[in-house]
């Protein structure tokens, strides 16, 4: 069912916009309306979602150590699995940021046909997860093509080395075919490992299945079904220049693939795709493991009241005297 | 309500806003770079033309005609077949040079503008010799 809902939420989404461009002609409001609104869903929503999670206190000091803590001086320190200061958290940050460091050291566990439980490596998820993001940063990163008056400088290189094997015409772009492969396998996984077909939910398949229809309109446009590239980019320079235009002979997969990808962005905040900005806020991840040093206030601490045994003594000196309990200050009356 | 690392946390949504609206601050004040790409077909083969038609419409020569280009020459230099195509009475030669160029003679308001607009390098002239355009 939750697989189900995801592959006909988008199907719907897909026909919403075919339906809308081919029979009632909505070119203005898939081109020009749609796309303004979802960016400026995705900025304000993103930049939201971080304040929030900004303000909420984080009460203890929980970085996940990973390896041996700072300790005494011939205790060798894990630097990168547990940080004591700030240069060695950046230095995880990057790692895991990059790297998908996290991922990479996963490891499975499984039960053998003797009832022993093994644990092993288990690296696919991580190269699934790595190829996936950085074909899709490089896709993003192609089409600046459409988005800027004059090409970057990055956009040759990347072109050359993308479309390197010159297979067909126009030529594949291997990061299209990888991120297709990568987001099918990373939806295949959830469908074929019972654990984690158990804990998948629609929001999981949602957005894979969201990405999964973005890469293949992109490619049918490319590949199949070519459309008018000089139209494109002049409604795309129109939308970024806040000059909306809607040029004549643009093909309704054009505007698919646009309200899938407006879509997107608009969903980005609301979902767990926000781990974009949550891994910097990830406590787990960005504190040093420095309880030892530094003391952790938790800054949820309600000012309680203190009765101190000095002030116990002021109040009750006497009584102690007269009782022969011994006080600290002797000869003191009334705190004097 | 209080942010807690407010000065780190407004570091990283500045880049994150700088970024996300990086197309936009590349497009600022250029509202020119808009407008399409005016195309010229006004060579003297062409205006000797009665009806100015060509291997296809105008609409799905624009998206496709690389398809026209590549199938053409994979039929000449693969499949050695340079029978002519005909279309509504009409003949071209399978060849850019001979084919597509005999009308379409002025490549840099022809082809030009358009490949530049949109960030297109072809490889034709990798082994086409590039035709000299008379400047006028």
């Amino acid at each position: 069912m939750r697989i189900l809902f995801s592959f006909i939420a988008v199907l719907a989404l897909v026909l919403i916009a075919y339906a809308g461009v081919k029979t009632a002609n909505l070119q203005f409001l898939f081109g020009v309306v749609v796309p303004y609104a979802a960016i400026a869903l995705f900025i304000c929503g993103f930049i939201y979602r971080v304040v929030k999670w900004g303000s909420s206190p984080v009460p203890f000091c929980i970085p996940t150590t990973r390896g041996q803590q700072k300790s005494l001086p011939w205790i060798a320190q894990n630097k990168l699995g547990n940080p004591s200061n700030t240069m060695e958290v950046i230095g995880r940050m990057f790692l895991e940021v990059f790297l998908f460091r996290s991922l990479f050291l996963n490891t499975k566990t499984e039960m053998t046909s003797s009832n022993r439980v093994v644990y092993g490596s288990e690296k696919f998820l991580w190269l699934a997860s790595i190829t996936f993001h950085y074909t899709f940063l490089i896709v993003l990163l192609r089409h600046t093509e459409f988005f800027v008056p004059t090409a970057p400088f990055f956009l040759d290189i990347i072109k050359s080395v993308d479309g390197f094997f010159e297979i067909g015409l126009p030529r594949l772009f291997l990061t299209g075919a990888v991120l297709l492969a990568s987001t099918a396998y990373l939806f295949a996984r959830r469908l074929y490992i019972p654990q984690v077909r158990y804990i998948s939910l629609a929001a999981d398949y949602f957005p894979l299945v969201l990405i999964i229809g973005i890469a293949i309109t992109g490619m049918l446009m490319r590949y199949v079904y070519l459309t008018d590239l000089v139209s494109v980019k002049v409604l795309a320079l129109g939308l970024l220049s806040f000059k909306p235009v809607i040029p004549e002979g643009i093909g309704p997969i054009f505007y698919v693939h646009l309200f899938l990808v407006s879509v997107l962005l608009a969903y980005f905040p609301l979902s767990k795709l926000m781990h974009m900005g949550g891994v910097f806020l990830s406590p787990t991840l960005n504190m040093a493991n420095d309880s030892r040093m530094t003391r952790h206030i938790n800054p949820w601490n309600y000012p309680v009241h203190v009765h101190t045994y000095e002030e116990y003594e002021d109040d009750f000196r006497e009584k102690m005297i007269g009782a022969g309990i011994p006080v600290e200050k002797e000869g003191v009356v009334n705190g004097k | 309500m209080k942010i807690y690392n407010g000065g780190k946390i407004f570091i990283g949504l500045l880049v994150f806003a700088v970024l996300a609206a990086s197309p936009f601050i590349f497009n600022m004040g250029k509202s020119k770079t808009a407008e399409k790409p005016d195309i010229r077909i006004d060579t003297p083969e062409i205006l000797k033309l009665e009806d100015k038609k060509c291997v296809a419409p105008r609409e799905q020569m624009r998206a496709t005609h690389m398809k026209v280009l590549d199938s053409w020459r994979d039929a000449v230099v693969r499949n050695d077949d340079r029978s002519p195509v005909l279309v509504s009475g009409r003949q071209y030669d399978k060849s850019l040079q001979n084919g597509c160029m005999k009308c379409h003679s002025n490549k840099e308001e022809f082809c030009d503008k358009c490949h530049a607009y949109v960030e297109v390098k072809p490889t034709c002239w990798e082994c086409h010799i590039e035709p000299k355009e008379k400047k006028s």
